[in-house]
């Protein structure tokens, strides 16, 4: 990894920048990340299995995995959505909206959480409303939903906008004079073009929204095959000193990461190839 | 003559049935913007005002209470140890990883990349298992630990490393493309003309950075600040002792004290809004800059 093409650069430093890089990521990243992946080996084929396939564990990949994507394709179509308002249209207040988008990637998860869970209690500011239709937000599934959907927001948002800001209208115009209607200009020109971006932050949402904990717990309440996560059985079975139950299924939710970041980096690899 | 290229009536340009092609009627773009504020208002404003509102709600007296009542004031502490640790060390990271990649090319550079990406994507609940594993009883340096006396988890130590972990890629993250995008020949020039390495960091490469750094450490600050999941796993929730405010806010929850609850979160909540509006600053100079570019 750090054998350099030297082009003979006057620029100084890198074996100072580069040493300390992969010191610090050996250190904090790299060596903690092996200590589980060892110690989830160490404990065999038949407990591993038994851990990871509990019905009671099964139940929580099913919530997190559909909760999860549920709110990620809410965001790729909100998310698309507000990108092209704020590319495209200008209204009062544009600006603070705009600057607003960033909100759930700096506010704290369990602010997140209880703010959510006070405002869809059945004598909360929205919940009260739901009720009258017979809607149950919090302590349901749909709350976990609500929350993926929530901490999830921002990215389709930002990896659209500057997609959409720099289409040469040129495109668009194009198709304008040879006919076609602003539904299919909009249909076969504008949202190829967005695909790649708008799939890369869906999965940056669903990644997000998998591993998510401080937000959920708040608003599931967490009932066992119900409304209980994947993270949470984790959070569960370290405060019962079960480090190898933990550890199996912390190691399935660390390939599920991996594997959801490959797939980004691949997105990115054609959005890049597209642009 | 030139009046008559303008033969389209005023009125009848701005009336609805004269639109460009490459535009929606106004029915619709009054109805996507309405959509999408309603979608907005819903998932960002109403949480925002929940707690600004719950904050307050029992008045000034109630709020100030809540804040410097010692339980809280205990975690506003510890929180502020464990970012003036964490921060800086994951500056300094960032920083050299950003010089590494964007001044020189090598191999693997796009796997390095990709590894400082992956904390975002683990579970901040794995992130606390991880270094459970690690120091825990039953864990890797678990003996070793308690036979020198030494304490990891449930201690400071755990929520600095875990919070170091679990916000290492944000401030890599922002100068890896900023350094990217700058180039090398501005560094090159000093160099040749004569200037040090640490010089020419200090008086070329820093300002030309200092817009991205500054966001970057507000970012990796709050989102330090905030960070939960990871830390309630590896703190142990000792009140007074190793709660940081995210946790203290959990506990009072828990503890049906929802005023005091909201009252701490809306420290973190101004925090947050400070973070986004030097995003948004960052954003306004970057587009300054780019504009005085292009003439």
């Amino acid at each position: 990894m750090t054998s350099v093409n030297r082009t003979r650069s006057v620029i100084p430093g890198f074996g100072l920048t580069m040493g300390l890089s992969l010191f610090y990521l050996g250190l904090i990243f790299v060596i903690p990340v092996a200590g589980l992946l060892i110690y989830t080996a160490t404990m065999g084929w038949p407990a591993f299995w038994a851990a990871i396939s509990h019905p009671q564990v099964m139940a929580s990949y099913k919530l997190s995995f559909t909760a999860s994507l549920i709110g990620a394709s809410v965001n790729l179509v909100f998310g698309g959505l507000v990108a092209w308002v704020l590319v495209r249209y200008r209204f009062p207040g544009k600006r603070l909206i705009d600057a607003l988008v960033d909100l759930p990637f700096a506010l704290p998860t369990a602010v997140a959480g209880i703010s959510l869970v006070t405002l869809y209690a059945s004598t909360g500011w929205v919940g009260q409303y739901l009720t009258l239709f017979g809607v149950k937000v919090a302590y349901t599934q749909l709350g976990v939903v609500v929350a993926l959907t929530y901490i999830g927001l921002p990215f389709v948002v930002r990896t659209v906008q500057p997609v959409l800001e720099d289409l040469e209208a040129e495109l668009e115009e194009a198709s304008a004079s040879l006919g076609a209607s602003r539904f299919t200009t909009v249909r076969r020109v504008i949202l190829p073009a967005l695909l790649p971006a708008a799939l890369t932050g869906f999965a940056l949402a669903f990644a997000r929204a998998l591993g998510e904990y401080g937000s959920v717990v708040f608003i599931s309440g967490n009932l066992p095959y119900r409304t209980e996560i994947t993270p949470l059985l984790i959070v569960g079975k370290i405060e019962q000193f079960d480090y190898h139950g933990a550890a199996a299924i912390g190691t399935v939710m660390l390939v599920a990461a991996f594997l959801v970041l490959l797939l980004i980096n691949g997105l990115q690899w054609w959005a890049a190839k597209r642009r | 003559m030139s009046s008559s290229i303008t033969a389209v009536p005023a009125e009848a340009v701005r009336s609805a049935r004269w639109r460009r092609a490459t535009e929606e009627p106004v029915w619709l773009k009054r109805s996507l913007i309405g959509l999408a504020l309603a979608f907005l208002g819903l998932f960002l404003v109403l949480p925002l005002l929940v707690v600004l509102y719950s904050a307050f709600s029992q008045g000034l007296h109630a709020w100030a209470m809540a804040v410097t009542e010692p339980d809280a004031l205990a975690a506003i502490r510890l929180t502020l140890l464990v970012v003036a640790i964490a921060v800086p060390a994951n500056l300094v990271f960032g920083v050299a990883t950003a010089w590494a990649v964007a001044k020189f090319e090598f191999r693997g550079k796009s796997v390095l990349i990709s590894i400082i990406d992956m904390p975002f994507a683990i579970s901040p609940v794995v992130v606390g298992l991880i270094f459970v594993v690690m120091f825990g009883s039953q864990g890797w340096l678990g003996p070793w630990l308690s036979a020198h006396d030494l304490k990891v988890l449930y201690a400071v130590p755990g929520i600095v490393i875990v919070v170091v972990f679990g916000t290492l890629p944000f401030i890599a993250r922002e100068l890896i493309p900023l350094m990217q995008q700058q180039g090398k020949e501005e560094e090159e020039a000093s160099l040749t003309l004569g200037a040090s390495g640490w010089k020419t960091f200090w008086y070329v490469t820093l300002p030309n950075i200092k817009w991205g750094l500054i966001y970057g450490v507000i970012l990796c600050n709050a989102r330090a600040m905030g960070e939960f999941g990871a830390v309630a796993v590896v703190s142990g929730r000792i009140r007074g002792e190793t709660n940081t405010l995210p946790l203290h806010i959990e506990v009072l929850y828990n503890e049906y004290q929802f005023t005091a609850a909201f009252a701490v979160s809306s420290l973190l909540t101004g925090l947050a809004l400070i973070t986004i509006v030097i995003k948004s600053l960052v954003e306004w100079h970057d587009e300054r800059r780019a504009r005085r570019a292009a003439h």
